[in-house]
């Protein structure tokens, strides 16, 4: 499964890159450093999209709600899976960025087992939803 | 004007399965869900005709036999949830293993090694899915919902499904009314 993630904190992704890599679903995973780096990825031609996207919500240059705006916009990519992946747990936050198109929004876990749990339970349904007769337009999760 | 539209996906997909086949000119019988047996071994070039006819459709021909099973395990779990009319009082198990004619722990450990999820998270989760097309459609109160997916009660389908989406049906509503809205101002 392809899988892109981007966040500006470099820790976080050093953690995410090693909780990813030792979950049973096979990954290739590819890391940007900011919303703009992630969406000039997206956009090139010819590219292998990604089946899900992680977005941290505060990045320079490019904030996660901007590319979530750009990537529901874009005919391409509006069908992309998209995860947002943020320290902020208000209420109305959450519900911001998921009628802005989100599926998963994931409180950022303060452990490393809590980070492998919860990836491992979007990326099983994430798996689930491309491989069977599940209502995408539906698919919400909070975690 | 809004018109709903409600499927029988087993009518629709065999329909559809005939009037194709029907054009590769081979006899055939079809099996149920997912499972069709030809007369005589096609040639390669009437396996790539198919595979491409079918495909038109969204029709995928599996080659490997345990990705197949899966499929049909799946089809038999939504062709379950879907009728109304299935005799749900008998246990899920027996009716799946009675169905596709294999031992239900043989079913369950080809499931979850091909799938990541077993095969009652996938109950779980095809009913979820069906509860959130009929809560967004905003037409059927939960106590009906929890009783056409043979919940015992509304509280135990409001806790399953807090559990499977992270949210509540009515915060799920919610959302889904104001993604519409958004979308609606936006054309």
């Amino acid at each position: 499964m392809n899988i892109a993630l981007a966040d500006d904190d470099e820790d976080d992704r050093m953690l995410f890159k090693e909780a990813i890599e030792e979950i049973k679903i096979k990954t290739n995973l590819s890391l940007f450093n900011n919303g703009q780096e992630l969406m000039e990825y997206l956009t090139l031609p010819k590219v292998e999209l990604p089946q899900i996207i992680f977005l941290d919500l505060n990045m320079p240059i490019k904030n996660g709600m901007q590319c979530l705006h750009e990537i529901r916009k874009n005919p391409y990519l509006k069908e992309l899976m998209v995860a947002i992946y943020s320290t902020s747990s208000s209420e109305a936050d959450i519900e911001e960025t998921f009628i802005n198109g989100a599926n998963i929004y994931i409180n950022k876990p303060n452990s490393f087992g809590g980070l492998k749990n919860s990836i491992d339970k979007v990326l099983q349904l994430n798996w689930q939803y491309h491989t069977s007769a599940l209502n995408r337009d539906n698919f919400l999760l909070r975690i | 004007m809004r018109v709903y539209l409600k499927f029988d996906f087993n009518t629709l997909c065999k329909r559809v399965l005939r009037e194709q086949l029907d054009i590769l000119g081979i006899d055939y019988t079809i099996h149920g869900v997912g499972e069709i047996e030809f007369s005589r071994q096609p040639t390669l070039i009437e396996e790539q005709k198919m595979t491409g006819i079918l495909g038109n459709y969204g029709i995928e021909v599996m080659d490997d036999q345990q990705v197949a099973l899966v499929q049909r395990i799946k089809d038999t779990i939504s062709e379950w949830i879907h009728d109304e009319e299935n005799p749900k009082r008998i246990n899920f198990s027996t009716y799946l293993s009675e169905k596709l004619d294999y031992t239900y722990t043989y079913l369950s450990s080809i499931f979850s090694e091909t799938t990541y999820s077993s095969i009652e998270n996938f109950v779980i989760l095809k009913k979820i899915d069906v509860a959130k097309s009929l809560i967004s459609q905003n037409n059927s109160t939960l106590t009906e919902i929890a009783f056409k997916l043979n919940y015992s009660s509304v509280a135990h389908l409001s806790a399953q499904f807090k559990k499977t989406t992270g949210l509540t049906p009515s915060t799920f509503l919610k959302i889904i009314q104001k993604r519409k809205e958004k979308s609606l101002t936006q054309e």
